[in-house]
């Protein structure tokens, strides 16, 4: 029992926590809040960023979606894999080639299979830089070749790299959104270059959409 | 002044707005059933967007009220938390006001409100005006950082001002010590706000129904002469009429709610120039149909002090 209703009370606390910080409202532009299977590609720009698009998903498709991220990162501590294996149920995959035991676009793929929708984060790393995102990694392009009925969702994330730019500990209370645009499939015969640089236009386009004119 | 207990007052003015309430929704209702079945009228689904959220807040100001101190000065501490939230989002702060702003959030704002809690007017007058003035900059300078300095610094100070010392000005009105008011210092609050938001919801139904003459284009373009007149004109009327809340005789009740009302117009279109100087038409989006905390809020914000000092001069001992 305890178990079970553990992570679900720290899920429910971090929320909490998150939309006292941020008052996090989503934004469905292209997309409506159903129960289909997805994977919800954003960019990244803050160890925040899925959790908040967690907390402004409705609560049954939050239990059944989970984050892909990195194993260097959340098996570090107890305390870490606590929370990405056990609150998250993060699709853990190892960022170093040379280490891998397990081909990570198959492993997300599993995890597919297995019923749930993932949130994606194709920039690879969190974006510290100017630009307004990263180059993609191939990861979303394969996974889209391996599973092509599954809808790609691009999700905007906007204010959260102010709430805790890198480097500062304790977040400070802004507002964020989280915009979900139309949904992508891989074309075919649509080339590799061509399908990520239209996942990366798709992201460019709802992050044009925001409130706040960025300077 | 009132014969009742304090209880019964209390009890009086929340059944009559509780009254009031249902009046509106039934309206609304009926008007929706007449001109909105298919809900595609955007003026009555925006009317019972409104009265639906003014009910989640005339209760919670009943639950402040009746709680009393405790509860009132929590429930703007929130307030100024969201409100400051707001504010802050839409300025252009850089990684290195991470430590200033977290000072405002988690050090000034609770310190303000705990201050006016154990009413201390001496500390909680000039807390914010001194020395968060002071300390913002010197934790600000300390990161290093001189780029757009002054306008940050002053950004965040004046959201500080704005969202924290003045909003705790009203449940500081709990703090005065009236001859023959004992125990019902929180319809002081009451009437504030009502007047407040009476004149606000007015002025929208008579510039609605009357308004030509704009009375400022370039920062608010819906705010019209006629409007002004008609909504202040019913805010006096309305603050008179709540006399019996009050320490004041009609007279005087007339004139504060006169102050309150000008103030609360003047404050709206302050607040006005900043959102379009931001390219914004409202401050968040917490409040159904009313935008954020700070577009409700925004009258209130500069009619409390001055509400506040007229009173403590002309009819408190403290």
């Amino acid at each position: 029992m305890v178990t079970r209703i553990l992570p679900e009370i720290v899920a429910t606390a971090l929320v909490i926590f998150s939309r006292f910080i941020t008052a996090a409202r989503a934004i469905w532009l292209g997309a409506a809040p159903e129960a289909r299977q997805r994977v919800y590609f954003a960019n990244h720009t803050s160890n925040g960023d899925f959790v908040l698009v967690w907390a402004v998903l409705p609560h049954r498709l939050r239990q059944v979606t989970r984050p892909v991220a990195a194993s260097d990162y959340w098996l570090k501590s107890p305390l870490r894999a606590f929370i990405g294996q056990q609150v998250f149920r993060a699709v853990l995959i190892n960022r170093i080639p040379e280490e891998r035991t397990e081909d990570p676009v198959t492993q997300m793929a599993q995890a597919l299979d297995g019923g749930d929708s993932l949130i994606l984060f194709p920039e690879g790393k969190r974006n510290t830089g100017e630009d307004l995102l990263l180059p993609f990694k191939s990861g979303l392009y394969h996974l889209a070749r391996m599973r092509p009925e599954v809808d790609l969702v691009p999700v905007w994330i906007e204010n959260l790299n102010r709430v805790m730019p890198k480097g500062e500990v304790i977040p400070i209370p802004l507002i964020c959104t989280v915009t979900f645009g139309a949904a992508l499939h891989l074309a075919d015969e649509e080339s590799k270059e061509v399908f990520l640089g239209r996942a990366s236009a798709a992201l460019r386009a709802l992050a044009a959409t925001t409130d706040r004119p960025r300077t | 002044m009132s014969a009742g207990t304090p209880t019964a007052d209390l009890a009086l003015l929340l059944g009559g707005l509780l009254a009031f309430m249902l009046a509106a929704t039934g309206i609304g209702l009926m008007l929706q059933a007449r001109y909105s079945r298919d809900r595609s009228n955007a003026v009555v689904e925006n009317l019972n967007d409104r009265i639906r959220s003014w009910w989640i807040m005339i209760v919670l100001m009943g639950i402040a009220l009746i709680g009393g101190h405790a509860g009132a000065t929590l429930l703007f501490a929130f307030c100024s938390f969201a409100a400051l939230r707001e504010v802050i989002t839409l300025q252009d702060i850089r990684r290195s006001d991470h430590w200033a702003i977290l000072a405002v959030f988690f050090v000034a704002l609770p310190a303000q409100y705990w201050l006016i809690y154990t009413e201390w007017y001496g500390m909680y007058s000039i807390l914010i005006p001194v020395y968060a003035f002071l300390l913002i900059p010197i934790i600000a300078v300390l990161r290093g950082d001189t780029e757009g300095f002054l306008m940050r610094i002053a950004g965040v100070q004046w959201a500080l001002m704005i969202c924290v010392y003045c909003i705790s000005h009203v449940p500081a009105l709990l703090s005065l010590d009236i001859p023959g008011y004992e125990g019902r210092n929180v319809m002081l609050i009451a009437f504030l706000i009502l007047v407040v938001q009476a004149s606000d919801v007015a002025q929208f139904v008579w510039g609605k129904l009357l308004g030509r003459t704009r009375i400022a284009p370039n920062v608010s373009p819906s705010k019209t002469v006629e409007g002004l007149i008609g909504g202040a004109l019913s805010g006096i009327l309305i603050g008179a009429g709540l006399s019996w809340i009050t320490p004041f005789t009609p007279w005087q009740a007339g004139m504060l709610s006169f102050v309150i009302v000008m103030l609360g117009f003047l404050g709206g279109l302050v607040m006005s120039a900043i959102k379009r100087d931001r390219g914004v038409k409202d401050w968040g989006h917490l409040i159904d149909g009313h935008g954020g905390v700070t577009d409700r809020l925004d009258s209130v914000i500069f009619a409390a002090p001055v509400f506040f000092h007229l009173v403590r001069y002309g009819w408190s001992l403290t």
